[in-house]
C-alpha cells in the first residue's frame, strides 16, 4: 500500500479518536456536573432541611438529642457537616455534640444502607435463632453485620432488647418499622423485597403486627382507658387529699426499686422550686431491662390511663410541663400516642385551664430515647431529657429536688401512672385490698421464653412463680423448667426448688420481666448473654463498670471457647463481689447479679467448661505457633506443644 | 465544729465538706484519682471507695455527716482498690518504665500505696493513636484513664471547653473540640489549667522531659500520706491566720 494512502488512513483513524474522546470527556463533564448539581442541590436541602428541624425545637441545647434523631430520620447518619450545623445552631462545641451523638446506640456516625436492620439480640430473641437468620439475610444480601459503605443498600446490626420477646425474633427496620416472628420465610422475602428496593411502607402488613397478647387481666388491664373520670375525682378534692389517698393505697414504684410513690412526691412538694417555674412530672417509658414489654402493651392499650396519671401528678404537684422518655426501640408508637395527646387537649384534659379549672395548666411532650439502656435509670434520663450523654447523676441532690433543668422533678413508671389513674377512681382501700400487706395493688408481667403461651399476665402481688408457669404453658411442654429470670438481667435468676416464692417487693421483686429456660437451655450461655448486654451497655463513666463489665465477658468468652479453669471462676466472684458496692450507679451494681445465681444455682453448667484445675491461658499455645511452623516449613510432632 | 470519724480519728468539716475535702483538710490522704481540690466532683474513678456507716460510697462524691464512721485504709477496702486501679492499667497502654511521669504519676503512687505488684487481669492493648499535633503539649491517649480532670478543668477553670467525652462502655474516650479533633487545632495552650492536671502521663508538655531525674520526683521522694499531711498543716496554718486576722 502506498506510504501517503497509509498516512491517511492513520490520520482518519486518528481524528476518529480524537473525536471519539472529545464526545466522551464532554459526555463525562455533562453528567458529571448535573450530578454534582444534584449533590449540591441535595446538599442545600439537607441543610435547609436540618436548619427546619433545629428551628423546630427553638435552638435548644436540651433538645440535642431530639434534634440529632429527628435529623438522623432524614439523613440516615450523623456525617460531620450535619454535626458541624447542630453545634453552631445550638451553641454547643463540635465536641460536646460528638460526645453526645457518639453514647446512643441509635445515633450512626457511619453511613448505614437505606434498609437498616437492628435485630434484637435478647437471650430470648437468641433462642428463636435470631443469630442464624440474621446470618442467612446478610448472606442473601452480600453484606457483613455492623459495615456499611455510604449509599449501601442494606446494613445489618444487633440491638439490645426491643421489648418484643413474647414474639421474636425482632428486628427493628430504620428504627421505626418492626418485624416480628422471623423465621427463613421471611428473611428469603425480607431479601427480595431489599433487592427490589421496595419501600418499606409497601412491606407486607401482617410481619409488622405487634400483637398485644394479653393473657390474663386484672385491674389495670381489664378496665376501659380513663378519659378524664379520674381527673375530676382529683379536681373535686383537695391535693392534700389525694396524696393521703396514694398514701394510703401504699402504691409502690413499678420500675423496680418499689419506692413509695406518696413518699417520693411529697419530697418533691417539699422541694424549693424557683418562683417563676414550676415542678415537672416525667414517665419513664424507657423498657429496657431485657425481657419487659408490658409497658409497651399499656401504651399501647391504655395511653389515655397513663397521662391522666400523670396530669393528676400534675395537679398534686402544680406542675405544669410533663415529659414521657419514650424507648428508642418505640419509636413507632410515638404518632399514635401523639394524637391521643392531641384528642385529650381537645377534650380539655390537657393545655390550659384544664377541665375549665383556672390555672390548671399542663402539657405532655414526648421525648423519644435513643437506645441506651442506663436511661432507665432516672437521673440519666433526665440528662437524657437535657440533650446530654446519659450518664447517671451524683445523687444527692434527687430528681425529686433538682431534676429536669433543675427544677424539682417525679419521675414514675408508665405502669405506677395507671396504678395512679385508678386509684384516684376506685379509692385507696379498693386498691391496698389487693394484693399483699406490704405489696399493694397488682402487677403485670412480661412472660416469655419456653412456655406455650408468651405474654402479658397481670397478677395481684403475691403470686407465686410456680403459678405463672402453670398459667402460661411452661410445664405443658414437654421439658420441665429449669430456671426463671424475674425482673431481667438486673433481677432475680430462680431455680426449680424456689419456684414457690412470691412475686412481691418483700420476696421476689419484679420490673416486669418474667423469662423462663426449660431444662434443654444452657444456663453459662444464657448468663453470657445477660453479661454481654451489660458490658454492650455500660455508660463507660465509672471504673468498675466500664473495665469490669468488659473483664466478665472476656472471662466468660474464654469458657465457652472451652479455655476454663478454676482460676477464672474465682476471677468471676471476685469481679462480681467487686462490682457490688463500688459502682457509679445501679447498672454497674446488678450486672453480675445472673453470673451470681447461675454460678450458685447452675454450677454443673460453669463445671462443664472448667476442666483445668489451675490456670489456663486464654489463647491455644500449640496454635500460636502456626506461623513459626508454617516459615520453618515443619509440621512433626518436634514442632507441636502437645 | 462537726466531726466524723476516720479510721478512728475525730475528722472535723463543715456543712457541705465531702467526706474527701474534710479529709484533705485534716491532713488524711484518701486514694484517689479523679478528684481535684480545685475543681467540681466526679466520682468517676471509684478509688476513693470507703465504708460510711457500712455502706461502700465515693468519698469524692459523699457528704459529711457528724458522727459518721467511716471506714479508709482497711484490707478489705485496699484489696477493691487494688482491682480498680489493676482494671485502669489493663485498660490502658501503661508501660511505667518508658513514661515520662514516672515518679510523678498519681496512677502509679496509689498503686504503690495499695501493694500493687502487678496487672493481675489480662492487658487489653488498645491501639490509640498518638496526638502530638500541639506545638508545646502532646496527647498520649494510651494512658488516659478517662478521669475527666482535663474536661472539668477546661470547662471549669479556663472556660474553653477543649476537652469532652465520646464512645460509651469500654468504647469511651477522650474528644477534643476542634474542626479536625486534633489537639494543635483547638484553643488549648501550654499555661492552661488542664495542661496541668492530668493525673497520669496522658497531657505532657514537650521539650521538657525528664528534666526531673527519674528517682528525684514527687513521688519517688514522698508518700502519699506524707504530701497529705503537708496539705492538712498548710490549712490548719491558712485557718489560724484567718482566725488571727478576725481576732484584730
Amino acid at each position: 500500500m502506498p506510504y501517503d494512502v497509509l498516512t491517511a488512513k492513520y490520520e482518519l483513524h486518528w481524528i476518529f479518536l480524537q473525536s471519539f474522546v472529545a464526545l466522551g470527556i464532554s459526555l463525562f463533564k455533562l453528567v458529571y456536573t448535573k450530578l454534582n448539581g444534584m449533590r449540591s442541590l441535595e446538599i442545600a436541602n439537607e441543610q435547609e432541611l436540618v436548619e427546619s428541624v433545629i428551628r423546630r425545637y427553638g435552638n435548644q441545647r436540651h433538645a440535642l438529642v431530639q434534634i440529632l434523631r429527628e435529623v438522623q430520620e432524614h439523613t440516615h447518619w450523623l456525617y460531620p457537616d450535619v454535626l458541624r450545623q447542630i453545634a453552631d445552631a445550638v451553641g454547643l462545641t463540635l465536641a460536646i455534640v460528638n460526645g453526645v451523638a457518639s453514647f446512643y446506640h441509635f445515633f450512626y456516625l457511619q453511613p448505614v444502607g437505606r434498609y437498616h436492620f437492628l435485630w434484637s439480640d435478647n437471650v430470648t430473641d437468641r433462642m428463636l435463632g435470631n443469630r442464624k437468620l440474621a446470618g442467612e439475610l446478610c448472606r442473601q444480601l452480600g453484606i457483613v453485620p455492623g459495615k456499611s459503605e455510604s449509599g449501601a443498600p442494606a446494613s445489618l446490626d444487633f440491638t439490645s432488647c426491643t421489648g418484643l420477646a413474647d414474639q421474636g425474633p425482632a428486628v427493628l427496620v430504620n428504627q421505626h418499622r418492626i418485624l416480628t416472628r422471623m423465621d427463613e420465610q421471611r428473611v428469603d422475602k425480607v431479601a427480595e423485597l431489599v433487592r427490589a428496593q421496595i419501600p418499606l411502607h409497601d412491606w407486607p402488613q401482617q410481619w409488622q403486627l405487634v400483637d398485644d397478647q394479653i393473657h390474663r387481666t386484672d385491674v389495670l388491664l381489664s378496665s376501659a382507658p380513663i378519659r378524664g373520670q379520674s381527673l375530676r375525682e382529683t379536681l373535686a378534692r383537695t391535693n392534700q387529699a389525694t396524696l393521703a389517698q396514694i398514701d394510703a393505697s401504699k402504691l409502690r414504684g413499678r420500675g423496680g426499686a418499689g419506692f413509695s410513690t406518696a413518699t417520693k412526691w411529697r419530697a418533691c412538694l417539699e422541694a424549693a422550686c424557683p418562683p417563676d417555674a414550676s415542678r415537672v412530672v416525667v414517665c419513664n417509658a424507657d423498657e429496657g431491662e431485657p425481657g419487659t414489654f408490658k409497658d409497651r402493651v399499656l401504651l399501647t392499650r391504655q395511653p389515655d390511663t397513663v397521662f391522666e396519671g400523670m396530669t393528676i401528678a400534675a395537679q398534686v404537684l402544680g406542675a405544669s410541663q410533663g415529659l414521657v422518655y419514650l424507648r428508642g426501640e418505640y419509636r413507632y408508637l410515638l404518632d399514635e400516642l401523639l394524637s391521643v395527646l392531641e384528642r385529650r387537649r381537645m377534650d380539655h384534659l390537657l393545655g390550659e385551664n384544664i377541665l375549665g379549672v383556672g390555672g390548671f395548666n399542663f402539657d405532655i411532650d414526648i421525648h423519644v430515647g435513643a437506645g441506651a439502656y442506663v436511661c432507665g435509670e432516672e437521673s440519666a434520663l433526665i440528662e437524657s431529657l437535657e440533650g446530654k450523654r446519659g450518664t447517671p447523676r451524683i445523687r444527692p441532690p434527687f430528681p425529686v429536688e433538682r431534676g429536669y433543668l433543675d427544677l424539682p422533678t417525679v419521675v414514675n413508671n408508665v405502669e405506677t401512672f395507671c396504678a395512679v389513674a385508678r386509684i384516684a377512681e376506685h379509692g385507696a382501700e379498693w386498691w391496698s385490698s389487693i394484693g399483699t400487706t406490704q405489696s399493694s395493688g397488682t402487677k403485670i408481667h412480661s412472660v416469655s421464653g419456653d412456655c406455650a403461651r408468651p405474654g402479658i399476665y397481670e397478677y395481684p402481688f403475691g403470686v407465686t412463680i410456680q403459678q405463672v408457669l402453670d398459667d402460661c404453658g411452661a410445664n405443658s411442654t414437654n421439658n420441665r423448667t429449669q430456671a426463671v429470670q424475674v425482673g431481667g438481667p438486673s433481677g432475680l435468676c430462680l431455680a426449680a426448688h424456689e419456684f414457690q416464692r412470691c412475686l412481691a417487693f418483700e420476696d421476689v421483686p419484679s420490673a416486669g420481666a418474667f423469662m423462663i429456660f426449660n431444662d434443654t437451655r444452657d444456663m453459662f450461655s444464657i448468663a453470657h448473654g445477660f453479661a454481654q448486654f451489660f458490658a454492650f451497655e455500660s455508660c463507660g463513666f465509672c471504673t468498675p463498670c466500664r473495665v469490669g463489665t468488659e473483664l466478665v465477658v472476656r472471662r466468660m468468652d474464654k469458657l465457652a471457647a472451652g479455655h476454663g479453669s478454676l482460676f477464672d471462676e474465682s476471677e468471676l466472684h471476685e469481679l462480681e463481689a467487686l462490682m457490688h458496692g463500688t459502682t457509679h450507679c445501679g447498672l454497674g451494681a446488678t450486672a453480675t447479679n445472673s453470673l451470681r445465681d447461675t454460678l450458685t444455682h447452675f454450677r454443673p453448667a460453669y463445671e462443664r467448661r472448667l476442666q483445668a484445675p489451675g490456670f489456663t491461658p486464654g489463647f491455644d499455645l500449640d496454635a500460636e505457633l502456626e506461623a513459626a511452623r508454617r516459615v520453618t516449613g515443619r509440621d512433626d510432632a518436634d514442632a507441636h506443644l502437645t | 465544729m462537726k466531726h466524723f470519724i476516720l479510721d478512728g480519728c475525730e475528722i472535723a468539716f463543715d456543712e457541705g465538706d465531702t467526706l474527701m475535702t474534710a479529709a484533705r483538710k485534716a491532713g488524711v490522704h484518701i486514694p484517689h484519682l479523679c478528684w481535684h481540690p480545685e475543681l467540681g466532683e466526679s466520682g468517676a474513678c471509684r478509688i476513693c471507695t470507703v465504708k460510711a456507716d457500712g455502706r461502700l460510697v465515693a468519698a469524692c462524691t459523699t457528704r459529711a455527716a457528724p458522727a459518721m464512721m467511716v471506714q479508709n485504709r482497711t484490707e478489705e477496702l485496699d484489696d477493691k482498690r487494688r482491682l480498680l486501679l489493676q482494671m485502669l492499667f489493663v485498660e490502658g497502654n501503661h508501660f511505667c518504665p518508658s513514661c515520662e511521669k514516672s515518679g510523678d504519676c498519681l496512677l502509679q503512687a496509689e498503686a504503690y500505696e495499695v501493694g500493687m505488684t502487678g496487672p493481675h487481669f489480662e492487658e487489653f492493648y488498645p491501639k490509640r493513636p498518638l496526638d502530638a499535633s500541639h506545638p508545646d503539649v502532646l496527647i498520649d491517649f494510651d494512658r488516659c484513664i478517662l478521669c475527666k480532670l482535663c474536661v472539668r478543668a477546661s470547662n471549669e477553670v479556663d472556660g474553653k471547653g477543649v476537652f469532652a467525652l465520646g464512645g460509651h462502655g469500654i468504647g469511651t474516650h477522650l474528644l477534643i473540640n476542634s474542626p479536625t479533633g486534633k489537639l494543635g487545632d483547638s484553643e488549648f495552650a501550654a499555661d492552661d489549667f488542664a495542661a496541668s492536671v492530668c493525673p497520669v502521663g496522658a497531657i505532657l508538655p514537650k521539650r521538657c522531659g525528664f528534666s526531673v531525674p527519674i528517682g528525684d520526683r514527687r513521688f519517688d521522694l514522698n508518700t502519699l500520706d506524707d504530701l497529705a499531711h503537708a496539705v492538712g498543716e498548710q490549712s490548719a496554718h491558712a485557718d489560724k491566720q484567718a482566725n488571727d486576722s478576725s481576732d484584730d
